[in-house]
């Protein structure tokens, strides 16, 4: 059902939505008619309550025919998993059913000017006022930080005791006085999905609207990471089988020195190489989700280890793909230079690749044992 | 009122058909869709059960085991129940054996209407709905770009080359619809899940209280021969030329052939 959808009613619409940079609203009316912006919500709050697996393929699916729209069910989640894991029952009948159907949008706001991969570098103040905070301060590179409904945000309650002890997390409501998109970033890739800076003005946020206690944040951000870099994995998979797909069939009609390219041994090594590694990251993708499912302590391990390998594989199979099509594949009438640029940002958002290879050293430096040294 | 869609599992438009020796589609071998031409039926009685006109959309379909997917896959789309007829002795039924059984089947259903598309898209033998109607004595109601229901009538809107026909027939009719109703919606998740726990029921020729000898065997034809159609000569390209030399050589083969 995804496959046809996204193959009919999605991929028509990736040139356009890339070109013109806008936000493809018919497809989020789509996405959320047929159910797909509420797979990881319970079936009590109106979601469809996919595991794991079954979410990594839906967006898998989706990023093989447009990055951008599969970026929707992703951060639909991304937003949500902080409530998911650290909301109490209140706060999700209070917001899940309007997520759960995609009356909503939701977004996640971590990351700030100075605040990238240095989590705990967040300085966005959030102060007590009676029975409620005040929030100020800004955010950047909050992926529909813009169109969101509500934006889970993260601000230090207690700024003496630092990002790791003095951070909390909020469930903000973007129409609350105070709160305003006033700049979005101009991409490389991902161009309908719009990145925004957030300022804060004193935003008023009820106590009510606080994730777990005050100084949980820095935990609940990080839990939110390990499993919402898994969707990042399963995008960078559709979108390498989305290049890949392209380059078979392109090969397979294209004629050079009186033959078809997909007749030359040298096209073939090619394209084999680019499937066998996207089945490889496809796969560890899927053991990833299955960890998760399984709710496995090292989890983090695992997602780690996919979005490492997956983000690298969207980046190889995708500029090997351009090389298959060579100068067509450099040319915006042909699909693959868009993938390529898509393909970058997955290896940047959610944990550069390098945030990656630290999570997977220092898991395995626990299970040996041998803890990590303090710097 | 109830509306029963009938349908048929079909051989996907794309993919590679093969032939059984008895030169019958070797359906196994292909991935099987829904008729892309009874799922407008399918949207026709959703549409008509959303506007509160129809209680109940069921499915009835005639073929092999498998072809309980393609019922599956309507219950995804809406609707409420299915019925599977299926029987090995209805191996290579033709349109003659497929009208019987279905008379039959929806002369135990008795619905309001029984909605068909407009005709199938491996055979495109189109005699189906028109033989059904005529076994059950009801009126067809054929090629409808729209179907509307009154109290105790049915009416369709037919395009001609001219204009349009409405036709109205008193209830029960069988009939049938074109691609003109509108988009065929795609089954949502919901749906999907919904559809596992829909009543679907099979039956056999038996159930139906007929045998092989009633059909007088599943098929009165005799598939003789297929064929697949001729591949056009190449198409005769025009290249690399000046505009004069150009045009005079496609006038002169316009001219050989009497076409100016």
């Amino acid at each position: 059902m995804v496959r046809e959808l996204a193959d009919e009613r999605i991929a028509p619409r990736a040139a356009e939505i890339d070109q013109k940079a806008e936000f493809p609203w018919d497809l989020k009316e789509l996405l959320a008619k047929q159910d797909l912006l509420g797979i990881c919500f319970e079936s009590r709050f109106g979601g469809t309550e996919l595991d794991n697996v079954g979410q990594a393929i839906v967006v898998e699916e989706i990023a093989r025919a447009d990055a951008t729209t599969s970026l929707i069910p992703i951060v639909q989640k991304l937003g949500s998993l902080p409530i998911t894991l650290a909301g109490s029952e209140e706060q999700k009948a209070r917001y899940f059913p309007k997520l759960a159907s995609g009356e909503w949008l939701a977004a996640f706001g971590l990351t700030e000017a100075s605040a990238g991969s240095d989590v705990a570098a967040v300085r966005m103040r959030a102060r007590r006022d009676g029975d409620q905070y005040r929030l100020s301060g800004s955010k950047r590179f909050i992926t529909h930080g813009s169109i969101a409904n509500l934006v889970t945000v993260f601000a230090l309650t207690d700024p003496e005791a630092g990002g790791r002890k003095g951070m909390s997390a909020f469930i903000v409501e973007t129409d609350a006085q105070g709160f305003s998109a006033p700049r979005l970033e101009h991409k490389m890739g991902i161009r309908g999905s719009p990145t925004a800076e957030l300022n804060f003005d004193e935003v008023p946020v009820p106590v009510a609207n606080r994730l777990g206690e005050e100084g949980d944040g820095f935990r609940i951000a990080l839990a939110t990471l390990d499993r919402s870099r898994l969707s990042i994995a399963a995008q960078a998979v559709g979108i390498a089988r989305g290049a890949l797909d392209f380059a078979v069939t392109y090969a397979a009609q294209r004629e050079q020195f009186g033959e078809r390219v997909a007749d030359l041994q040298g096209v073939q090594f090619m394209l084999a190489d680019m499937a066998s590694q996207t089945e490889a990251a496809r796969q560890l993708t899927y053991a990833a989700a299955a960890a998760v499912d399984a709710g496995a302590a090292d989890l983090s391990y695992w997602t780690s280890c996919a979005k490492l390998v997956a983000g690298d594989v969207a980046m190889r199979v995708t500029t090997d793909a351009v090389q298959v099509l060579g100068g067509y594949g450099y040319i915006s009438e042909y699909p693959v230079e868009r993938m390529m640029r898509d393909a970058k940002i997955t290896q940047l958002y959610e944990g550069t690749q390098q945030i990656q290879r630290l999570i997977v050293a220092r898991q395995l430096l626990q299970r040996a044992g041998v803890a990590q040294r303090a710097k | 009122m109830k509306i029963i869609v009938c349908l048929k599992q079909v051989p996907a438009t794309t993919a590679e058909k093969r032939y059984t020796a008895d030169l019958r589609l070797d359906r196994a071998a292909a991935e099987a869709v829904i008729n892309p031409l009874d799922e407008y039926a399918i949207e026709q009685a959703l549409r008509l059960q959303e506007s509160g006109t129809v209680e109940t959309v069921g499915y009835l379909s005639m073929g092999p085991e498998q072809a309980a997917e393609a019922l599956r896959r309507a219950l995804a789309m809406g609707g409420d129940e299915a019925y599977l007829v299926t029987d090995p002795a209805l191996a290579g039924a033709d349109q003659w054996a497929t009208a019987r059984v279905l008379a039959a089947a929806l002369d135990r259903l008795a619905p309001d209407v029984a909605l068909m598309g407009m005709s199938s898209d491996d055979a495109r033998g189109s005699l189906v709905p028109a033989a059904v109607a005529a076994l059950r004595g009801v009126p067809l109601l054929s090629y409808g770009s729209e179907l509307s229901l009154g109290g105790a009538t049915a009416r369709i809107r037919r395009l001609t080359a001219t204009g349009f026909d409405l036709l109205e027939a008193p209830l029960p009719v069988v009939a049938s619809v074109t691609d003109q109703v509108g988009e065929p919606r795609y089954a949502s998740l919901k749906g999907i899940m919904a559809a596992k726990r829909k009543p679907m029921e099979t039956w056999n020729l038996a159930d139906l209280g007929l045998s092989i000898a009633d059909l007088h065997g599943a098929a009165l034809t005799r598939v003789v021969e297929v064929r697949r159609p001729e591949a056009k000569p190449p198409t005769e390209r025009v290249e690399n030329l000046g505009p004069d030399e150009a045009v005079a050589r496609i006038a002169d083969w316009l001219v050989a052939r009497k076409l100016i």
